[in-house]
């Protein structure tokens, strides 16, 4: 069945089913029936299936998609697996993912980059709720294409009214969910009915096998739309020659195509598409290219080259779907990195408008999303990205959102589109300006931002610095955690998402007050160094001095002044920092008072030396 | 100024075969890869995988020159003719080859007949790969793997993690979506990068056959003179090889479908003298090319296993 011709097409699926409803059997079935395994692997699938399969002696295909060591002491698949098999027309490459609720974040992966997907339901059981949770994945993440593979119908007796009713069923949920085009096939994965070929115990159905449906069905490579070419590389081997290197988003180019590069927005006319095997006079989505312009014109790493009559947009505030994909939770507030294309930029996410029933598509009520979890997002991005709907074009319109701190890929999101504020709201210019201010106040800025345990003398010590300053003729203002949480921040609880907007909030009130020219005290435990990190970010450079009142917890814990650490000890109080929430202790603090040692006053004047106004 | 085209005038792009997909993948992904910094290098074992490697990184930079030079983390114990093809590549204008062998390879003499081939493997390849990254403060390393390769690397990713100590750690693995790869790292922390990941062993071989690419001779069949052991041909390819009691060497035609150290790499009897020939031969037959190589019959999950060792 392979094929000698190296002119074959490419098709990438996705499979997905709940467990034991036959997909490894079925994905197995296929690469043996396609004489893609091995002789080797057939040798030890003869002897495992003696030993270990489910079919006596006859081959368990099932055994032949194995995985990583600990899954199979499990026995349970619990990530994207890649198989490859090949016919004469088509090369397929099949992202195999499990049906557990917990792993939406593998069926999204593995439907990102699919142009079809294959769900599997058992026709005893009919649609299950795993049905419905993968179809609207594989159509969250744009798949148009669905195979419904009803399998087992050796176990019903090859019944075609079985087989009709849960067509049926389908075809109706599958239009709610906006899959355009469904395939229904009857098959054994088992027997082989229907798998590669003909079944005959169905002469009832008279559509295409499995085999024949995937290598007739159109492959997206020939993405529609308009030019896209997100900017990866600037290459630049003389100085007569520079080109930006890129892969084909969608649709095509060719030489004199003019084209807009966002988010500049400057306009020039394309020279050539280069590769090492000469020139092409015309380029399509999913090819790496190279290309020159007539104007030397500043395109660099990020950049989207756009056909010029049909830009991309250009915003720095999107909603979007997002699929949180990390065990720590999303926090929003909290600056994030988000990657589109082949830029990648600060991004913050407000509370999600809501989270998604990923069975039932109803809308709930969330203050996070947690893994595996799908919800609608506002986000604000710290520079503008230009991008397409998702819906519109997959590659322009996919992000990743990474965390700053660890880098591990913690989210996904699809852009439903741009917040309009993002275009309207533009900032007030103003006349008189904090340095205007500071002049008349006659002393600089600061924001002395204290951190550390409840308990360590933070309060204490910024009351101590704050008289001194006041004394001196310095307009001060204190910012105390336990204050604002009465006032402005009395929405917010204690759960690290709440930590984080409360943190939020008070470095963006900071940020105003040093505006208006005063020095601000600000005493907030504060306890991850993300959101310290974003309150410097939001100043200028030598304003923020970040003040590290070091006490060990267990010395905090013994002076409990509010008796709270008691309190939290006997589990009446929850999310307690140093118990059962974390407090990230700064690394390189511009002070450091090492509490247990110095008295306030001692701190007090230590810190005023070190500021030097 | 002339007008934009309209969308009928833009006849479509002739549409792309499966190589063209690959390829261009690949290209995308070593241009991630190296577009947000590090020091990169290319794993080079002179073997089918690493020459289509080598050739997509020419195509992924042209018309500049190949950013990042290639290493060949050397056993000593290689087949003759890998050396010499060893030294054709070198000789390009465009190629810097680094070769490194581990000094206590060397000092304590460490070969496959005493020492075992898990030993041999271990010390020469893994560690000598381990001190060659950190002797030169590569973080970014392009290996030719294949998920096809072996059932246990179906999930691997295109681009992994590794620890201080080159460890790889399943739970640390980073979903990969669209074409979208994450290549951030904190300090001390190093990417290994498959630009192969999605091409399967008939695919490399069509590449080598449309790119018309130069392979070590090994891979096509000739009368060699080889020794049966246990039904592995060992090529008798230099007077180390030990010849056991009752063993003499015969000549046979074979080929290797894989190519490493020679005593543990087992040829296969054949009479394919061309990249097509090749190709017809495993259209018709299906041995895995890992058979052929020694190392993964030592234990079940071996490779999962020396993956996390830091070997790829
Ligand atoms: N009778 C019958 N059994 C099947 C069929 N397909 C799979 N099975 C059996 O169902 C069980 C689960 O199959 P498996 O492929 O491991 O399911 P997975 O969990 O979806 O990968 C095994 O015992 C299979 O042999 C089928 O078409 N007919």
């Amino acid at each position: 069945m392979r094929t000698r011709s190296a002119d074959s097409t490419l098709l990438r699926v996705v499979t997905c089913g709940s467990v034991d409803d036959g997909k490894s059997t079925l994905i197995g079935r296929m690469l043996f029936e396609t004489n893609s395994v091995h002789d080797d692997q057939l040798v030890s699938l003869a002897r495992d299936s003696a030993a270990a399969g489910t079919q006596g002696a006859e081959l368990d295909f099932a055994l032949l998609l194995d995985g990583l060591l600990a899954e199979r002491e499990q026995g349970i698949t619990i990530d994207v697996a890649y198989r490859f098999f090949s016919t004469a027309r088509r090369t397929f490459i099949v992202a195999d993912t499990p049906g557990h609720e917990q792993y939406t974040r593998n069926t999204a992966t593995g439907a990102s980059t699919a142009d079809l997907a294959i769900l599997l339901v058992d026709a005893r059981k009919g649609l299950l709720t795993q049905t419905y949770r993968h179809s609207f994945i594989v159509s969250l993440l744009g798949i148009r294409r669905v195979v419904l593979a009803i399998n087992k119908m050796d176990l019903v007796g090859y019944d075609q009214s079985c087989f009709e009713q849960i067509e049926h069923e389908y075809r109706s949920f599958a239009e709610q969910v906006g899959i355009a085009e469904v395939m229904c096939i009857p098959v054994s994965a088992l027997r082989g009915d229907n798998v590669t070929t003909a079944s005959v115990e169905m002469p009832w159905y008279s559509g295409p096998t499995l085999l024949d449906h995937l290598e007739s069905v159109p492959s997206i490579e020939q993405a529609p739309g308009a030019f896209r070419m997100a900017v990866q590389w600037v290459n630049r081997p003389s100085p007569d020659f520079r080109g930006v290197a890129g892969l084909i988003a969608s649709g095509v180019v060719r030489p004199g195509d003019r084209v807009r590069v966002l988010p500049s927005g400057v306009e020039t006319v394309v020279d050539r598409i280069v590769t090492m095997d000469g020139d092409l006079p015309v380029a399509g989505a999913g090819r790496s290219v190279t290309l020159t312009f007539a104007d030397e014109i500043d395109a660099s790493r990020g950049d989207l080259i756009c056909e010029a009559a049909q830009p991309a947009e250009v915003a720095d505030q999107l909603q979007a779907h997002v699929v949180w994909m990390h065990e720590a939770e999303l926090l929003p507030g909290r600056s994030y990195l988000l990657k589109l294309g082949t830029r990648t930029v600060g991004a913050t996410f407000a509370a999600p408008r809501y989270r998604l029933n990923v069975n039932t598509l109803e809308h709930l009520a969330a203050a996070t999303l947690q893994l595996n979890e799908v919800g609608v997002c506002d986000l604000h991005l710290d520079r503008p990205v230009a991008f397409d709907p998702y819906t519109e074009n997959r590659q322009t319109g996919g992000f990743i959102v990474i965390d700053r701190m660890t880098n591990a890929t913690v989210g996904a999101g699809m852009v439903k589109f741009a917040l309009r504020r993002a275009h309207n709201l533009h900032r007030q210019a103003v006349q008189v300006d904090k340095r205007a201010r500071q002049r008349l106040n006659g002393h600089d800025t600061r924001v002395l931002w204290f951190t550390g345990l409840s308990g360590s003398g933070k309060s204490t010590i910024a009351n101590e610095v704050e008289s001194r300053l006041h004394a001196a003729g310095i307009r001060t203002y204190l910012l105390d955690g336990d204050n604002v949480r009465h006032g402005l921040n009395h929405d917010l609880g204690f759960t690290d998402a709440d930590r984080v907007e409360n943190v939020r909030r008070v470095a963006e009130v900071a940020k105003l007050m040093a505006d208006a020219g005063l020095v601000v005290l600000v005493s907030f435990i504060s306890p991850f160094t993300a959101e310290r990190r974003f309150a410097r970010s939001l100043l200028d450079e030598g304003e923020f001095v970040e003040v590290f009142v070091d006490v060990p917890l267990a010395v905090a814990e013994a002076r409990d002044p509010k008796g709270l650490y008691a309190k939290a000890r006997r589990g009446e109080l929850v999310n307690f920092t140093g118990i059962d929430s974390p407090y990230e202790p700064p690394v390189a603090p511009e002070i450091r008072i090492d509490a247990t040692t110095l008295s306030p006053a001692q701190a007090a004047e230590a810190i005023i030396e070190r500021l030097g106004l | 100024m002339t007008a934009t085209p309209t969308k009928a005038a833009n006849t479509a792009a002739p549409p792309l075969t499966h190589l063209q997909r690959l390829e261009a993948e690949s290209i995308h992904i070593m241009r991630e890869a190296i577009a947000e910094g590090g020091r990169p290098v290319m794993l080079y074992s002179m073997g089918k995988d690493s020459t289509v490697l080598l050739h997509l990184a020419r195509k992924a930079f042209a018309p500049s020159v190949l950013p990042f030079p290639l290493l060949h983390v050397d056993t000593t114990f290689k087949f003759r003719d890998m050396y010499s093809f060893r030294d054709i590549v070198a000789a390009a204008p465009d190629v810097e080859l680094i070769v490194h062998t581990n000094p206590d390879c060397v000092t304590r003499g460490i070969n496959p007949f005493e020492h075992g081939s898990a030993m041999h493997t271990n010390l020469w390849k893994t560690e000598g790969l381990k001190q060659a990254l950190d002797l030169h403060g590569f973080d970014v390393a392009f290996g030719g793997a294949r998920r096809d390769e072996e059932a246990s690397r179906s999930k691997e990713r295109v681009m992994s993690v590794r620890s201080k100590n080159h460890q790889w750690d399943p739970k640390q693995q980073r979903p990969e979506l669209w074409q979208l790869y994450n290549v951030r790292r904190s300090p001390g922390e190093s990417l290994r990068v498959f630009p192969l990941s999605n091409w399967t062993e008939l695919d490399v071989w069509q590449y080598i056959e449309r790119e018309n690419l130069p392979i070590v001779p090994l891979y096509l069949a000739a009368p060699r003179s080889v020794v049966d052991r246990g039904g592995m041909l060992i090529m008798v390819d230099d007077d180390r090889l030990p010849l056991l009691r009752g063993e003499s060497p015969q000549v046979r035609s074979v080929r290797f479908r894989t190519l490493g150290c020679y005593p543990l790499s087992g040829a296969v009897e054949s009479t394919a003298t061309s990249v097509a020939d090749i190709i017809d031969e495993m259209l018709s037959s299906t041995t895995s090319e890992r058979e052929g190589r020694l190392i993964d019959h030592d234990e079940a999950g071996s490779m999962e296993k020396k993956k996390q060792d830091g070997y790829f």
